[in-house]
């Protein structure tokens, strides 16, 4: 009666890609297999970002058939999938997420905040982007991005190194 | 007006403010109204400081009775003002707040401790005169707890799951949690700074930024206050859209928040289904709008984006598959005992609380609090339509979930009526360019309750905004709500609220 809600995969973003051919490793698809564990850690989002990553989870994206999934701890994780300007209140819990995540690992910057504080850089109260704080390979763009644009900046990390 | 005039001292009135008055009282008169607000004959909105070239505190109260809505002014020279907090708990955290963010002192708090500023700025008093912090971070005191076999769970700020950070001290006996203590301002980005002299448009798109899952509601919000500013109104085309933008991002929130209590009860199937049914909604709200949060889509003077004849067919296709989905769902919900088990007389919020704090949104209302921005003060589109304002008194988790049920029935008349009376006509009209100073406030129902703008126009810049999050009001409140509760049902508790943190944080 009814067609699934799963819809086809996307293509991976070119530019995703040729950004990753940077920081990933050949190395990453041999150790890692078609698996990446995801934690993600909110740095200071408006919460918009939030709502777009948890939709990943939902049955048109189903984002668990890419071998992609998230975790609830730093230790069980490959990647930080990290939103927002990175306030200064949470600058020292991110860079301790960081130093518990085990290597390798890599850091995906989620939304326009994450990139270079957005809209809100500039405050006494932001740092100014997940690069002033931990080393960053993705840079995915959006306010916020669509589910889509964050499966294809993913897939993209997965992809690299093949 | 008569009722709030009772309680508000012969007071000067300021002349720019619109639409509702604003009092200048003195340091007696404030105490009298914070002492009239403690005695249940006014709620408090907010409480909130400016600390520019006439420091001064504000309060918004509302009869809840007419919807007569006032500002008290108190101005505050020398940085000190009567404690509110020390008569009316609700008012509290605004205090630590305005301590921590201005530096004016409230005399008489009964908390001192700071708020929001977590000690990791460069400066201290942001809002206020700022001076440098000092080199050596302080360490937080968290409320004393005295007993045998206590044990403490210092939860966050990163969680476990997707959602904001924050930090939750959890005092437990065994598995009962005894006292739970919040500490808040991990998201704080000084969003209040950050709209301080900046031309109007820049601060809509940061009030919009201010908690993403409401953004529309926060741009009504927003434009509300400046357009009473300004003393003019939104087209009427404006108007109904505004409403039909609210309308969808409330159903997509609740879908959300229905599934998500019930998947932490591990009852993933409604958090499945609810999940596509949310998806629907912000696809939908993508294909009219653009954007699937309809992010910068209201704006002061009305809304950016038109909606054609395709878009409301695809707004009545998707309504008429919630309309043949949602009834499923909720009887899933209602005839699976196992999670009627979890959710039934859990974190149980009482009526005297709920009315005390002005509780707004469904947690007020499923503790008997009958209030609802859009009927009181109410404003348009929504005083020509025709919906029920849902109440429960049970006050539990369940009831908390219920009155999401029927705002999600209630929502979908309302769109409906909308689509079919939308009436023709521009969308926009431009802000004159004039150059007087004015003072607005501006409500609107978010899906989680009302948020308020408070702005100060100079010209064509915003002078100085003030935003207040429902979540102010709620946060207190988990803290009394978990109580006697097991520890395991914490996260139910909590996404029953779905307080904001980026909201409350600003």
């Amino acid at each position: 009666m009814h067609r699934p809600l799963t819809e086809a995969r996307p293509a991976p973003d070119d530019m995703a890609t040729a950004e990753l051919a940077l920081s990933v490793m050949r190395a990453a698809r041999r150790r890692l297999g078609r698996s990446l564990a995801i934690r993600q850690v909110d740095a200071g989002s408006c919460n918009g970002c939030e709502l777009e990553i948890h939709a990943l989870n939902n049955a048109f994206y189903d984002l668990e058939r890419f071998g992609l999934r998230f975790v609830a701890s730093p230790r069980h994780a490959d990647v930080l999938l990290v939103t927002g300007p990175v306030t200064r209140n949470m600058r020292q819990a991110l860079e301790r997420t960081y130093q518990a995540t085990p290597d390798p690992k890599w850091v995906v910057a989620v939304g326009q905040c994450a990139a270079d504080g957005g809209i809100f850089a500039g405050s006494y109260a932001v740092t100014g982007g997940v690069g002033a704080v931990v080393p960053v390979d993705l840079h995915i763009s959006g306010c916020p991005p669509t589910p889509l644009q964050l499966l294809r900046g993913l897939l993209g990390l997965l992809e690299a190194g093949n | 007006m008569s009722a709030l005039l009772d309680i508000i001292p012969q007071s000067a009135q300021v002349e720019v403010h619109r639409p509702w008055p604003r009092h200048i009282v003195t340091a007696e008169g404030w105490t009298h109204v914070a002492q009239q607000i403690a005695a249940g004959r006014a709620t408090l909105l907010d409480l909130w400081a400016a600390g520019d070239d006439a420091p001064a505190v504000h309060m918004a109260l509302i009869d809840e009775a007419s919807g007569d809505i006032a500002v008290v002014s108190l101005p505050c020279p020398d940085g000190r003002f009567p404690s509110v907090g020390a008569l009316h708990p609700a008012a509290i955290r605004f205090e630590r707040a305005i301590q921590s963010l201005h530096g004016f002192q409230s005399t008489g708090a009964p908390d001192p401790r700071p708020w929001i500023d977590l000690g990791f700025w460069d400066v201290q008093h942001p809002l206020g005169a700022r001076e440098a912090a000092p080199a050596e971070r302080s360490a937080y005191t968290f409320l004393p707890v005295e007993g045998e076999s206590l044990h403490q769970i210092p939860v966050g700020p990163v969680h476990a799951g997707i959602i904001e950070p924050g930090h939750f001290r959890f005092t437990a006996s065994g598995e009962t949690v005894v006292r739970l203590e919040e500490r808040l301002g991990y998201v704080h980005k000084g969003i209040e700074s950050l709209m301080s002299d900046v031309p109007i448009a820049q601060a809509a798109k940061l009030a919009a930024r201010t908690s993403g899952d409401s953004t529309v509601a926060y741009g009504i919000a927003f434009a509300h206050a400046v357009e009473a500013a300004r003393s003019i109104d939104a087209p009427p085309r404006a108007r109904y859209l505004r409403a039909l933008m609210a309308e969808l991002e409330r159903l997509a929130n609740h879908f959300g928040d229905i599934g998500a209590v019930c998947n932490d009860a591990s009852f993933a199937l409604m958090h499945a289904h609810c999940g596509v049914l949310r998806e629907l909604a912000l696809r939908v709200a993508d294909g009219c709008f653009g954007h699937r949060l309809m992010m910068d889509r209201v704006v002061p003077g009305g809304v950016s984006a038109d909606l054609d004849a395709s878009g409301a067919s695809l707004i009545r296709e998707m309504l008429s598959h919630v309309r043949r989905r949602f009834p499923r769902l909720i009887e899933l919900y209602d005839n699976t005992a196992s999670l009627q088990d979890r959710t039934a007389a859990t974190g149980i919020l009482h009526t005297e609380l709920a009315r005390q704090f002005g509780a707004p949104g469904f947690i007020g209302r499923a503790s008997g609090r009958n209030f609802d921005a859009r009927k009181t003060p109410g404003y348009a589109p929504y005083v020509d339509l025709d919906f029920t304002v849902p109440v429960l008194t049970a006050g539990d988790v369940n009831a908390r979930i219920w009155i999401r049920i029927r705002e999600v029935e209630q929502s979908i008349a309302l769109i409906e009526q909308i689509l079919d009376r939308l009436p023709d006509g521009p969308i926009m009209r431009a802000l004159d360019a004039g150059t007087a100073r004015g003072e607005g406030l501006g409500l609107a129902e978010s899906f989680r309750g009302e948020v308020l703008a408070w702005v100060r126009l100079d010209g064509q810049r915003v002078a100085r905004c003030r935003l207040r999050d429902p979540s102010w009001l709620q946060w207190p409140l988990l803290e009394a709500v978990i109580e006697g509760n097991i520890v395991a049902d914490f996260p139910l508790c909590n996404k029953s609220f779905n307080c904001s943190y980026s909201g409350h944080d600003l």
